[in-house]
């Protein structure tokens, strides 16, 4: 989906700021978060990894771009949990409102939680540990082909950034076939297919406006590319 | 940086996830101290630094972490994810790499920890990929014209760090010197050492 969390390449964001002596964890409830989502995936309530990044892509632009990171992750659990049929908003509510929170305060958190009519992923089994998986199909393309990128994306999950659509780059790596998120976000099934590493030169990219003596290399699963040769 | 979401309200939503899942048996109190422990001691830029220092003094293994780091670094037995497929990229003399992940924030946890704030920030999300330069100078690395900057954005599940060059002057230093001269940052690409 092209979705705010596509981000490669927008510009007005302004200044990186990196913070000194940064903890692992600010708070308390960013590690809960984070364990939660731990727990969740043990229990196969997660469905995949796939799934989740699909969850937090489909969280209300705005407030993406003003949670922080674990807020994003809660967003997206949510979501799952909902989906999935393992609790509901309201159970949160009400033990928001048991620790003291007050609704009207949770409006904005509530209203960040991820639209859930738009292109609702059905649950899926997990597929085992890990994406990497064997396939007897050959690779599509070679080491030093020239290729060029799909021109769309769709509605769905995707790691096709938007700003290399459309673009020629060439093979710099094969890495094997590896579960496709395409497909695995939405109930698909696994769908392997060959990984590679695409280095693209950074006036292809940007025009003119590309610095000199740059270029961006992005990991692009076969179904993206085609090939720009004979 | 972006103004945050009210803390409070996400903290107390945080909770009320928490108390269902304890109530539900998925999670204890304690395991959430057991991840705080695992970040905070085991499980960080530390485990980075000891194969960056291992690689400036032993070229037969740096010459094995360039070709496969996925296998190389399985002798350290470092925990944590996020390390299917690992490639690590060197810095030399002519070429700088740098890494970021546009689409969420893919970050090599099992040998760098949990990554930092700015890196899961729309501002070097967005602008690492389309003026490299200009991100790096700003964070202070200054780097010549000459010097080619290759970006690795990781949209798949291939994890990506870079090998800093070797500072000048630490020709004598032991291994544990040279870990201890490693920083997350240089590892990501976004100082040198």
């Amino acid at each position: 989906m092209d979705g705010i969390h596509d981000l490669g390449g927008k510009q007005g964001f302004g200044k990186i700021i990196r913070e000194p002596q940064e903890p692992a964890f600010h708070e308390r409830w960013e590690a809960s978060v984070y364990t939660a989502m731990t727990a969740i995936v043990r229990r196969g309530w997660l469905g995949n990894i796939d799934r989740f990044r699909h969850a937090i892509e489909r969280i209300e632009p705005s407030a993406y771009l003003t949670h922080s990171y674990y807020g994003r992750w809660l967003a997206g659990l949510e979501t799952l949990l909902e989906e999935g049929g393992h609790l509901t908003c309201e159970d949160l509510d009400r033990l928001v409102r048991q620790k003291g929170g007050f609704d009207e305060d949770q409006a904005l958190v509530r209203a960040a939680r991820p639209s859930l009519y738009f292109n609702v992923s059905s649950p899926s089994e997990s597929g085992g540990l890990g994406a990497r998986r064997e396939v007897s199909r050959t690779p599509h393309f070679a080491l030093g082909e020239r290729v060029r990128t799909s021109a769309h994306g769709h509605d769905g999950h995707t790691r096709l950034p938007g700003y290399v659509r459309d673009k020629i780059g060439e093979v710099v790596a094969l890495h094997g076939a590896w579960v496709y998120p395409d497909s695995n976000a939405h109930g698909g099934g696994e769908q392997p297919c060959h990984l590679y590493t695409i280095a693209f030169e950074g006036s292809e990219l940007w025009g003119s406006g590309g610095e000199p003596g740059t270029e961006v290399c992005v990991d692009l699963f076969e179904p993206y590319l085609e090939s720009c040769e004979g | 940086m972006t103004d945050q979401l009210d803390t409070q309200q996400v903290r107390l939503r945080a909770q009320a996830l928490e108390s269902l899942l304890v109530e539900r048996e998925l999670l204890k109190e304690s395991d959430i101290d057991e991840v705080i422990e695992r970040f905070e001691r085991r499980v960080g830029p530390m485990n980075g630094a000891r194969v960056v220092a291992r690689a400036w003094t032993d070229s037969e293994f740096k010459h094995r972490l360039l070709e496969d780091a996925t296998e190389t670094i399985r002798e350290f037995d470092f925990q944590g994810g996020q390390i299917e497929k690992l490639v690590v990229v060197e810095n030399t003399d002519s070429d700088h790499n740098l890494v970021v992940c546009t689409l969420c924030s893919c970050y090599p946890w099992a040998l760098l920890g949990l990554p930092p704030r700015w890196y899961k920030d729309p501002a070097y999300r967005s602008r690492a990929v389309r003026e490299p330069r200009r991100v790096l100078s700003e964070m202070g690395l200054d780097l010549p014209e000459s010097r080619r900057i290759r970006v690795w954005d990781s949209s798949a599940e291939i994890r990506y760090m870079v090998l800093p060059r070797r500072p000048d002057g630490a020709e004598e230093a032991s291994l544990e010197e040279l870990t201890g001269l490693v920083t997350r940052d240089a590892m990501i690409g976004v100082a040198e050492l």
